[in-house]
């Protein structure tokens, strides 16, 4: 009996789907657009690869989504829940209330219902005052049926999550089950403002994230496919519907780092730099160990700085539909406005108006694409000077993400990669691996799953070394609880923050394990 | 006299991150908290400090303690203001104006913000005409002005009023108090004359700054190259480019210590800089030559966009153009190297000023 996948990409242009057997080999894929509604573009990309792969339905036991929902509505701003954002740890930080950094339009969606309150702890674990309890049942009573959504960040939560914890009860017992609540110690690290527009946004797209999960699955059922359904988060490990559904903010950064995974799975290459071409823009990153580095920079997401760990990317305003514009005297410029999507009708050589890189390339005959003669027409020694900065901005991108100057593996993928050359300055070599342009959907359908534990260790008590030890083979369990294989469990992130207020030299100690799904299902382990 | 609004702020504070070396802490939050004053309270005036009296009492308002804890603990506002009145019940004098102890980092937000609350005018005017760790470290000190009396003021209401026998006391007592405030705390010391501020303060240095950032938008907005710009507007030295080719830190009593490497590109290629840290830059030198050390002002710009970045922003792969820049004089007097000069901060090197490094080429 087989095992199959499906994995699934939604990215602003198109849903990519791929069904992969047990050795992850690639049964069937397909690119259709990606609908305004989403679950629409998800159940015409799942139907087509199913019909056209013809395999047993009830042999497909996972099914991955990597999705760009929440990103786009938090950058849309719009289908966003109504929220209240709840801080504690007045009377410190009213100088820099919240939301203060970030884009009037953002704060006017999300700051409808603002409240600080005393409490919250100081570095070491001592509150700085105690918490205003009174006050957080009187905004709980205020916000009843205004709000299904409420973020709370206290001050040093990541070192005393007491407050955050208490808060929380007291949302419950007033209002209920049905309003989320997203707490900042769950979600990020030191860094009060960033921790804090990470929940906000969080408690932002809870909806939009259980709308697609309901999707999702409902596409899965409608096709007749009983599979465990995961969604794809930042680091490139997946997570069960209900974690995604309570943490969809770790869902926003999923994209280019499944675009990454993939490329190193299809390419069978660990260290490289990897540039995926779309139609509007071109991202260029590095693989490191198979996995994505990550920018050490704070992280925009619609403006609003936070601080999640994301691929470090450079994106540049070059892809398939970038339009292309030149003078009289011979000058041009490419970009970085782009026809994007609209290239089968906005492209000369589709019989549109716009002159795009797509058609500079098929003018010189690097593609084969459309009809050539409605290019012949162009003038070949511009189009030439054209396509030659065109290459370099793609190398000066590879460039800039190098290490050193020695020559490294470049992988194209994407729908775009057919308008770049086989060799490139600063690549030893190019590779274009099979089925690249949904590298992004393979990404998500090879993702590892994790498992994740936090607890407090007393140091003064095991030591350093068994303490780590502990937390590791912990949540390792975690992760082959989570149906990882126990052969292929790595530790992918640890983070200690030592108590000072504690005695015994206390420090909790956070662990991330990830492993390969199993080969078989998880129900007949 | 002028007004200051939020543009300004925008750019004052990219040429704070500049002058920051590396570190002074992200003036993000200092920013943040000024621009929520002023879209408060209104803007907020800057004095030449020729239009400051001889004899109005003149007081920077600053943070002390670690700036990371600044990042989770804010300010509440309040601070700043408590210890401006406690240290005028103390002298029993009205303070004219506040300025920025140093211009580097975050240090350069926090007299706007009090100053958009309280009405008071700004003095275009600081202590160091860059950013350094300790508080003994301004133009002020070499000068004999002392730190004390000093207030310091926490969020939840509690003051210390400080009077030491000398500022290295200061530091010491002030430090363990800060950390028992929580690990950051609002200061008010280095109280002065208008007169004092005149002799011994890093004059028009928010000018600077804001010319400084001006620039850099300008060149963002025109697609032009803003580091030339830069470079000329600071009267400085493009010392390097290259790109960053590792990056070495780590935590030692209380400081980011630390070494980044950068290999040459451009007019550099072939040659290696080693840039040494101690929360700011501080020496700077191929294997062959060296190109610029404390207390001249050393800048790591992204040779792109021309903006500074500070130490924990190098990163892997950066493309770079390390700046120098001349200090300011008092600086380069004996006391002022004894205070701030390469041996103190444990380099085994000679001072030399970074335009005869420039110039010469020297070989060490």
């Amino acid at each position: 009996m087989g095992v199959y996948r499906v994995g699934i990409d939604v990215g602003g242009t198109h849903t990519d789907a791929v069904l992969l057997d047990e050795k992850n080999t690639v049964i069937a894929e397909t690119k259709s657009p990606t609908t305004e509604d989403v679950a629409t573009g998800i159940y015409h990309a799942m139907h087509k690869i199913i019909s056209d792969a013809n395999v047993p339905r009830d042999q497909i036991h996972y099914a991955m989504l990597g999705t760009t929902h929440c990103t786009n509505a938090i950058v849309e701003r719009k289908r966003l829940n109504h929220i209240a954002v709840v801080r504690i740890g007045a009377p410190a930080t009213l100088a820099v209330k919240p939301l203060i950094g970030v884009p009037e339009d953002l704060r006017e969606a999300l700051g409808k219902h603002v409240y600080l309150v005393r409490g919250g702890h100081e570095f070491d674990g001592r509150e700085i005052t105690a918490l205003d309890t009174h006050y957080l049942f009187q905004i709980a009573r205020e916000v009843k049926g205004k709000v299904d959504s409420i973020a709370i960040t206290s001050v040093f939560s990541p070192v005393s999550q007491d407050h955050e914890h208490r808060a929380s009860e007291i949302f419950r017992e007033v209002l209920g089950d049905e309003v989320a609540i997203s707490l900042s110690s769950e979600i990020g690290s030191v860094g009060l403002l960033e921790r804090e527009n990470a929940t906000i946004l969080n408690a932002a797209v809870v909806n939009v994230a259980k709308t697609a999960a309901e999707g999702f699955i409902q596409a899965l059922e409608n096709e007749g496919i009983k599979a465990r359904v995961f969604f794809g988060q930042n680091d490139g490990t997946l997570m069960s519907v209900d974690y995604a559904v309570k943490y969809p903010i770790f869902t926003v950064a999923c994209g280019p780092t499944n675009s990454l995974r993939g490329a190193s799975y299809l390419s069978q290459l660990s260290d490289a730099i990897v540039v995926d071409v779309g139609g509007t823009t071109s991202d260029a990153g590095v693989l490191v160990n198979s996995f994505p580095r990550e920018s050490s920079l704070a992280v925009e997401i619609g403006g609003a700085r936070t601080n999640f760990r994301m691929p470090d990317l450079i994106s540049i305003g070059l892809g398939g539909g970038t339009i292309v514009r030149i003078r009289d005297n011979g000058e041009f410029t490419i970009g970085p406005d782009s026809v994007g999507y609209r290239l089968p009708e906005k492209g000369l050589i589709f019989g549109g108006d716009t002159l795009t890189t797509t058609d500079v390339a098929v003018a010189l005959g690097k593609v084969e694409l459309g009809d050539p003669e409605k290019v012949a027409h162009l003038d070949k020694k511009v189009m030439q000077q054209v396509y030659g900065r065109m290459v370099e901005m793609v190398e000066e991108a590879i460039d800039k993400m190098k290490t050193s100057a020695a020559p490294v593996p470049v992988i194209l993928v994407g729908g775009g990669s057919v308008l770049l050359p086989d060799s490139l300055k600063g690549a030893s070599r190019v590779i274009r691996p099979e089925h690249s342009g949904v590298a992004n959907a393979i990404g998500s359908a090879i993702a590892q799953v994790s498992g994740q534990i936090e607890k407090i260790y007393v140091l003064d008590e095991i030591g350093r070394e068994q303490a780590l030890e502990s937390a590791k083979s912990q949540a390792k369990q975690e992760a082959i609880k989570a149906g990882a294989d126990p052969g292929s469990l790595v530790i992918v992130d640890i983070e200690d923050v030592p108590l000072a207020y504690l005695p015994g030299n206390a420090t909790r100690i956070r662990v991330k394990a990830a492993g390969e799904l199993g080969r078989m299902p998880v129900a007949s382990i | 006299m002028r007004k200051i609004g939020i543009q300004e702020i925008e750019d004052i504070a990219v040429g704070a991150a500049l002058l920051g070396t590396g570190g002074g802490g992200d003036p993000y939050i200092g920013k943040l908290m000024a621009i929520q004053a002023i879209e408060e309270y209104g803007e907020v005036t800057l004095l030449d400090a020729e239009e400051v009296p001889d004899d109005a009492l003149v007081v920077p308002s600053s943070m002390m303690g670690a700036p990371t804890v600044m990042l989770e603990k804010a300010p509440s506002g309040e601070e700043a203001f408590v210890a401006f009145q406690k240290l005028e019940t103390y002298l029993g004098d009205k303070i004219y104006a506040t300025f920025p102890i140093e211009v580097g980092g975050v240090n350069s937000m926090l007299p706007f913000a009090l100053a958009a609350k309280l009405g008071l005018p700004v003095v275009d005017a600081d202590g160091m005409g860059r950013a350094f760790p300790e508080l003994q470290m301004v133009t002020f000190y070499l000068d004999g002005i002392a730190a004390t009396p000093a207030v310091l003021a926490d969020e939840k209401g509690n003051t210390v009023v400080l009077s030491t026998i000398d500022n290295v006391w200061t530091e010491r007592i002030a430090r363990a108090a800060t950390v028992q405030m929580g690990g950051s705390a609002m200061t008010a010391m280095y109280a002065m004359k208008g007169r004092n501020l005149k002799e011994s303060g890093v004059r028009n240095i928010l000018k600077l700054e804001e010319t400084i950032g001006k620039t850099i938008r300008k060149a963002k907005e025109n697609n032009a190259n803003p580091i030339r710009e830069v470079v000329k507007s600071v009267k400085g030295f493009p010392l390097f480019s290259g790109k960053v080719k590792d990056i070495n830190r780590k935590t030692e009593s209380g400081f980011a210590r630390g070494t980044a490497t950068f290999e040459g590109m451009h007019e550099n290629k072939g040659e290696t800089l080693t840039l040494r840290f101690q929360n700011e830059h501080l020496l700077a030198r191929t294997e062959e030559r060296l190109l610029c050390m404390t207390p001249d002002l050393i800048a790591v710009l992204d040779a792109e966009t021309g903006l500074p970045i500070t130490t924990e922003g190098i990163r892997y792969g950066a493309r770079c153009v390390v700046i120098g820049i001349p200090c300011h004089p008092k600086w380069r007097t004996e006391k002022g190297l004894a205070t701030v000069g390469p041996k103190y901060f444990g380099y085994d090197v000679d001072y030399v000023p970074v335009e005869e490094l420039a110039k010469e080429g020297v070989r060490s």
